[in-house]
């Protein structure tokens, strides 16, 4: 009986605290303004959220998720998603929804902010960022001249053991989905094979960089900012890393376009391309250029971060981001046994 | 006719269960069979010839190999080193062994991710199996621990007296006496250590092991909720039904709860004599690798970061929002273990194993499978409950009922039956008997199974991500974004609150497993 009292009373305390939390969670829910289901770094959308809610006013709630995962539940959710805006890190997952015809088409002037490269034909999204695939490596373990001259190098039997990176990753499939591309589909398929026996698998791109830092592989296949945000912080998980950028227009020159898109199901569509528009122009671009994301800034006539390799120099190949096949990417790594 | 009436010696008859217990059970059971239906409603969809195809490639096989060996391994070492500590702290005179005792259940207020974000921080080229086994040991063995510790406590040391009095040396009273009196906290524990070994994703992405759960979480990342997860997802309920069986033989039908005269004596300590810097340093090295690398770490982390780390306008949200979840999850999650637990002890069946199993299996399976089903779900047949705050209890339910099963059922089977009998004969319906002598007593039970189930949910990722109503942050969804961009500085205050917000619960535990010995 006292037991069961002082329990009660324990308990009943807790919930009394408790409550007075509850209103608190329940706010940042109820409140007006746009839903954002975001992929990107949650650092660099709330950066863009806290920005445009500055300059407009309207609300930014955000929901956290991965890019094909999100993709995917959107069109689980299909009209009636309750988000307003999606944003990715690479362009695989956008081209999932507007396959699903989820998009509304983005408006002219919003379109206009960045060169035609970096958005679909159809303008049903636009690129708001962008990554660039790099061979990080340890730079006690490899001089300069030893490091791969292509993406295809490391499928050879000189690389097994020494690269690693994360297959299971959006960033990793999106680099795949270029050398299908590219190369085309039995190309691909080997490749893929020789990488299941020659690279270490990791989960996660950092951690593929750490694995190199640490000298258990030579280099990893991952992007470019994993570099510059530890440099930035600690340093320590990159204390023995360069960057290595393949340039030639090589598969392994990639850069990957992040994208942003307004829901066609959206009750809020205007102030949505709103949001969209500040991305794209000046407040948008100027928050990757100043800020700790390290991800290239897209918009016609902005300048990216200047520790970062221009984008012009990189000698990216031309793929278009709607070309990118990620289910046939998946399939094939299924059937490498890397997923 | 009277003989038939009373019960055999050491068995019990299996009591009529109450509708009022019964319809709860069967409703939670029913509930339980969501994912699976799920589950198989995919398999179905993407035809037999497809999911075999999809199930017998090399790949399956590595994944299967690797899951079995570490179950092979985690869960005897965790048994192992758990009932050693156990005796150590409760039945010997190991110096300090109260604070022991603490340190031997401290493990659990830190999330298995954390223990394993540690150990590579301070060993960076750590990974692969050995590693997966050290750390899910490291984070796992409490499970087991905390019942043999309680059990040990409670033991009557008569039969011990009387064993040696039959001239059995100590070593053998031990292995023949003790021992199998400990097979049911054992084999929960156990248990509970192997669901958690299949469902657990975060460790074993740092320490860089593949599972079955794992390779469900890549399939997930690629393609959602498509054939291949589904299909691995099959395999997972296949392989924790051994472990359920296996628990549920183990269990037997011995009575576990004393009445009688008087109180059972304390037992004494075992004088260690020489071997007892042997036994601190064992303890000492238990602690230091369950609860020391993992503080060592964060503290490292929190000393990098420094004051600019403790954003508070971030981190309130995420300490209220996750302390609120807990709670709900921890109280939704314990009131619908009570049925269930009530009739394993006092009706045990075939009707009693299948209830049951459908409780447990759920505890097996990552996150993300039991969240995808109830998105489906709730998409397709009740749109407005997605993304509430009840779906996700309910997801939570799913994944923790376990936990709260096995703690409620230890504390109810130690209410004699003959209690519930004596309140029948005095007037009070069953319902009535039950509520007002059997919870009453088995109350640390509930606060145990309340306090483990929050500890899961406040520690939980996946399901929250995929459920949580829009807007909603938590420690560890906040801990998963800064780790991802390997921000380890910035992601420690979250680590450090994890485990902060942990500590209460874990010592509910600690100190309701000693209340349940009486002591």
């Amino acid at each position: 009986m006292k037991l069961l009292n002082k329990t009660l009373r324990t308990i009943a305390a807790g919930a009394i605290a408790l409550a007075a939390f509850a209103p608190q969670v329940k706010a940042q829910t109820a409140g007006e303004g746009i839903l954002v289901y975001n992929a990107q770094h949650d650092n660099l959308t709330r950066d863009w959220a806290a920005g445009f809610t500055k300059e407009t006013g309207i609300k930014v709630t955000i929901r956290k998720g991965s890019d094909m995962d999100m993709a995917n539940q959107l069109v689980l959710e299909g009209n009636r998603t309750p988000a307003d805006v999606f944003l990715t890190e690479n362009s695989p997952a956008m081209v999932l929804v507007a396959k699903a015809g989820l998009f509304e088409p983005v408006a002219k002037d919003v379109l206009a902010l960045v060169p035609n490269q970096y958005s679909p034909a159809d303008g049903s999204w636009v690129g708001i960022a962008a990554r660039s695939t790099v061979f990080v490596y340890n730079k006690n373990k490899l001089k300069p001249d030893q490091l791969p001259k292509s993406m295809a190098e490391l499928a050879s039997p000189a690389w097994k053991g020494r690269w690693a990176a994360s297959p299971s990753g959006a960033d990793f499939q999106a680099i795949a989905g270029a050398y299908l591309t590219l190369k085309g589909e039995a190309a691909t398929a080997d490749w893929l094979k020789a990488m299941k026996t020659n690279a270490v698998i990791v989960r996660g791109n950092g951690n593929a960089m750490k694995a190199a830092n640490v000298g258990e592989v030579d280099g990893a296949l991952i992007y470019h900012y994993y570099y510059f945000n530890d440099q930035a912080k600690t340093g320590e998980n990159s204390r023995n890393i360069a960057s290595h950028y393949f340039r030639n227009r090589d598969p392994g020159a990639f850069v990957s376009v992040s994208g942003g898109g307004v829901l066609a199901s959206s009750k809020r569509k205007t102030e949505a391309m709103a949001f969209l528009r500040w991305i794209a122009g000046k407040g948008g671009q100027k928050v990757l250029r100043d800020g700790d994301s390290f991800e290239y800034a897209v918009g016609t006539g902005e300048a990216s971060h200047p520790k970062l390799e221009p984008l012009a120099r990189l000698e990216a190949p031309a793929v278009a981001p709607s070309q990118l096949d990620n289910k046939k990417v998946t399939d094939l790594m299924t059937a490498a046994g890397l997923l | 006719m009277l003989s038939n009436a009373l019960p055999r010696p050491g068995r019990l008859p299996a009591l009529r269960v109450p509708a009022a217990i019964l319809v709860p059970a069967l409703a939670v059971s029913a509930f339980s069979l969501v994912p699976l239906a799920f589950v198989a409603w995919v398999g179905v969809e993407t035809g037999a010839g497809e999911v075999a195809r999809l199930l017998l490639r090399p790949r399956i096989f590595e994944l299967l190999a690797n899951t079995l060996l570490l179950l092979a391994l985690t869960i005897p070492l965790a048994a192992a080193i758990a009932v050693a500590l156990a005796w150590l702290t409760e039945r010997s005179d190991l110096p300090g062994a109260r604070l022991w005792a603490a340190l031997g259940a401290a493990p659990l207020a830190v999330p298995a991710f954390v223990h394993s974000y540690a150990w590579v921080s301070l060993l960076p080229a750590m990974h692969g199996f050995w590693a997966a086994v050290l750390v899910s040991t490291a984070a796992y063995f409490p499970f087991v621990y905390l019942p043999v510790a309680a059990a040990l406590r409670r033991l009557d040391p008569a039969m011990e007296d009387a064993a040696a009095s039959l001239g059995l040396a100590p070593g053998e009273r031990f292995l023949r006496v003790v021992l199998p009196q400990l097979r049911l906290p054992i084999a929960a524990g156990s248990l509970l250590v192997g669901l958690h070994l299949l469902a657990e994703y975060g460790l074993y992405v740092l320490v860089r092991f593949d599972t079955f759960t794992t390779a469900i979480f890549d399939q997930f990342q690629s393609a959602y909720s498509g054939p291949a997860a589904n299909a691995m997802a099959i395999v997972l309920v296949v392989l924790c039904l051994p472990l359920i069986a296996g628990e549920s033989v183990a269990r037997g039908h011995e009575r576990y709860a004393r009445v009688g005269s008087g109180a059972a004596r304390m037992a004494s300590g075992a004088r260690l004599g020489r071997a007892a810097p042997a036994a601190l340093a064992f303890a000492g090295l238990v602690a230091l690798v369950g609860v020391g690398v993992p503080l060592a770490t964060l503290l490292r982390w929190l000393a990098i970061g420094g004051t600019k780390v403790w954003q508070l306008a971030d981190i309130g949200p995420a300490v209220a929002g996750t302390a609120w979840l807990a709670f709900l999850g921890g109280a939704a999650t314990t009131l619908a273990a009570v049925p269930m637990a009530w009739i394993s002890v006092r009706s045990p069946g075939r009707l009693q194993r299948f209830l049951e199993g459908c409780q447990y299996y759920t505890g097996s399976l990552p996150g993300v499978v039991v969240a995808l089903a109830l998105v489906a779900a709730t998409v397709r047949v009740a749109m407005p409950l997605y993304q509430t705050e009840a779906t996700l209890v309910a997801a939570y339910l799913l994944l923790f009922l376990s936990r709260a099963l096995a703690s409620l059922r230890a504390s109810v089977a130690q209410v004699p039956v003959d209690l519930e009998w004596t309140a029948a004969s005095l007037g009070r319906t069953p319902v009535q008997s039950i509520a007002q002598v059997t919870l009453r007593i088995a109350a640390p039970g509930a606060a145990a199974a309340f306090a483990l189930s929050a500890l899961g949910v406040a520690n939980e990722l996946t399901a929250t991500l995929l459920l949580a109503p829009n807007g909603t942050v938590t420690l560890a969804t906040e801990f998963w974004a800064l780790t991802g961009e390997i921000d380890y500085a910035a992601a420690a205050p979250y680590a450090f609150l994890m485990v902060a917000l942990s500590v209460p619960m874990t010592a509910i535990i600690h100190f309701q497993s000693r209340r349940i010995a009486g002591r």
